[in-house]
């Protein structure tokens, strides 16, 4: 059990990449072993780090300095592609957007999915595994073979370009995943724990208050903040359900690609705006993430 | 901390429950007296966890009924029941102090602050918690654990203390020690007390009434002693006592059927108690045998048997000490006044004369 609560960040993905040390519980035997480990460990890390890398690096070159071949690795750093985003485009609308829709399809997904989640975890039936399993199977088909219908049902709503036709599709989009990451959360709480909050006089609503709310923070907040990133780098529903008026960052992304042909360094400065504040964001909330609070509770 | 002045108690009637196709309470029906220690025992799968869980609220009942008090409680939320119930993992709110821990029950019951510091304070003090309240249950060793998981429980005068396998989690000796906290506790503050437990010898020494559990049935009710001395059937007489009792099938042993009459049918068997069988040198007794085993426990010695003739391994408790080897030659004899009579079912058709 503590293994698991202390790799928590780790199962879901989450945390930086292993350094090659203590990792797992492979024999630890020092010398060749070790070092192929390490080594192995820091090209995985090179390699997915490297995109990112470029693309910042990029942002700062001019559009010649961006396509010249061989690359020039250093240069003259410059602004003026990011003060040119920002005079093409409002940033500042698409980045508002982008905080109004995953925010709030954030907090309405937890909302939803932790009462469901409560119950399949601590009030089992034999239908749990299925039911689990069909919200999963919603995942699977791709988004696009839903697009026509939606289109359809939301022009017909009127919500085409609307903030509130996003905060639906995101919310839920990221219900099955929140609904199954709550699920494993909370089946790491013991259950005898919220049955003694209830021997002990606690009613429902004190139950989550007191004893839930706090021993399942740390599963909470892992879900919220991976669904905040899920909705924040959305584009598929961003693009084709919102344009000009509900546009999220994705959007503004995608419209340095299209018409007059493709502008690496304005790209690239689009790009890292867009995603510098959601990094920031997951960097900061890492730490929290880290929790194991249920430590000695049982035995 | 004693408001038990009125004649509060449990009665269950017709109890059933069903988890999928498993029938796993199938009709208990009991009365627990105010004050009462009441012990459920069997093995394990008998039911007697479950059973508790359905006094307790935490699993629904699916036929009879649960009166406490005077008031039918079959429907009512475990948090409206006003029971106490200490688990077997503890289950202490990890994120909470030792003091946050025992006051909680208090704080939902929204008690006066002043006073919900005095009852933990002498609660803590009972327990020799003092020291520990500020800290968190991990800080905590198992035996304190369990202590805090007591104290949660008789802070706050619940009509019902229900304890599920509490010490199954303890090493022997803390196991012993707590046991006699646990029977020291009950006397002092008199409350009426449920207690599951697989180990017999918890349920010997602490129940003022012990029940034992089979298949979801109730096999017998009694005191401690009454339940050693009369079991209802070969199971009871099995499961109490240890070593356990001595089972000859008639069959075996002819002269056995001319010794206790026409209360031993053909089909049936006798249960003889350790004590009951002793052993002389070879050719003395009513049959042979030869050592396994000897266990020298210091104040009693165990040894056990094998009756070739009989066809059964015997078990002899002596409270003298012994120079027999394993492979030595026996005499055996059998204190027939004080066997139990069974018959082909396991139902007890005479039981045997109480032990000196």
């Amino acid at each position: 059990m503590q293994d698991s609560k202390r790799n928590l960040p780790n199962r879901l993905g989450l945390q930086k990449l292993p350094k090659g040390r203590s990792v797992g519980s492979w024999p630890t035997r020092p010398g060749i072993a070790q070092l192929l480990r390490t080594l192995l460990a820091w090209g995985v890390t090179l390699l997915l780090f490297f995109p990112i890398a470029w693309l910042a690096l990029t942002a700062f070159k001019t559009e010649l300095q961006a396509i010249e071949i061989p690359p020039v690795l250093f240069f003259t750093p410059t602004l003026e592609n990011f003060q040119e985003v920002q005079e093409r485009s409002d940033y500042l609308l698409y980045a508002k957007n982008s905080v109004v829709t995953s925010v709030i399809s954030t907090l309405v997904g937890l909302l939803i999915a932790a009462p469901a989640a409560y119950s399949m975890a601590f009030f089992r039936t034999k239908r749990t595994r299925d039911i689990l399993m069909w919200m999963l199977s919603t995942k699977m088909m791709p988004a696009v073979g839903a697009l026509v219908p939606i289109y359809v049902l939301a022009q017909k709503a009127g919500l085409l370009d609307t903030q509130l036709a996003l905060i639906i599709m995101f919310t839920l989009g990221n219900l099955p995943i929140m609904v199954w990451m709550l699920y494993s959360h909370f089946k790491d709480i013991p259950k005898e724990i919220l049955e003694a909050s209830r021997m002990d006089g606690a009613s429902l609503w004190n139950e989550m208050r007191h004893v839930l709310l706090p021993l399942g923070m740390g599963g909470l907040a892992s879900t919220g903040l991976l669904c905040l990133v899920l909705s924040w780098n959305e584009a598929f529903w961003a693009l084709n359900l919102s344009s000009a008026k509900a546009g999220t960052l994705a959007t503004l992304i995608a419209s340095y690609s299209s018409p007059e042909g493709l502008f690496w360094a304005k790209l690239s400065a689009a790009s890292l705006m867009a995603i510098a504040p959601v990094v920031v964001f997951g960097w900061f909330c890492q730490k929290q993430l880290v929790q194991g609070l249920t430590f000695g509770a049982v035995k | 901390m004693n408001d038990l002045s009125n004649n509060s108690y449990l009665k269950l009637k017709r109890l059933e429950k069903q988890f999928g196709e498993v029938r796993t309470i199938k009709g208990i029906d009991l009365e627990i007296q105010r004050g009462e220690f009441v012990v459920f025992v069997g093995p394990s799968g008998c039911g007697k966890s479950t059973l508790l869980r359905l006094i307790a609220g935490l699993e629904s009942i699916d036929q009879g009924s649960v009166e406490l008090d005077g008031r039918d409680i079959t429907q009512l939320a475990s948090s409206k029941r006003d029971l106490a119930m200490v688990f077997q993992s503890y289950a202490l709110y990890p994120h909470m102090s030792v003091y946050d821990n025992m006051s909680f029950a208090l704080r939902m019951a929204k008690v006066e602050p002043a006073l919900i510091k005095e009852k933990v304070e002498r609660a803590a003090k009972i327990l020799n918690l003092e020291p520990y309240l500020q800290r968190t249950p991990r800080e905590l060793s198992g035996g304190q654990r369990q202590r805090v998981a007591i104290g949660r429980a008789i802070v706050r005068a619940p009509k019902v203390f229900l304890f599920d396998e509490p010490l199954s989690n303890l090493d022997a000796a803390l196991r012993g020690q707590t046991r006699i906290e646990i029977a020291r506790l009950h006397r002092e503050l008199g409350a009426t007390t449920i207690y599951v437990t697989h180990d017999q010898v918890e349920a010997m020494t602490l129940a003022d009434r012990v029940v034992v559990l089979r298949d979801g049935q109730i096999e017998q009710v009694g005191t401690p002693l009454e339940l050693y001395d009369r079991p209802a059937n070969q199971f009871v007489a099995q499961f109490i006592g240890t070593p356990q009792m001595n089972i000859i099938s008639a069959a075996a042993v002819p002269q056995l059927h001319s010794a206790c009459g026409p209360l031993l049918p053909a089909d049936g068997s006798i249960g003889l108690r350790p004590e009951h069988v002793t052993l002389k040198s070879p050719g003395e007794g009513l049959s042979k045998g030869r050592v396994d085993l000897v266990e020298a426990l210091g104040a009693e010695t165990l040894i056990y048997v094998s009756a070739h003739e009989l066809g059964v391994e015997l078990t002899s408790r002596q409270s003298h000490r012994t120079h027999l080897r394993p492979g030595d030659e026996v005499g055996i004899t059998l204190d027939l006044e004080a066997a139990h009579l069974f018959d082909g079912k396991g139902r007890v058709t005479r039981a045997g004369a109480p032990a000196q």
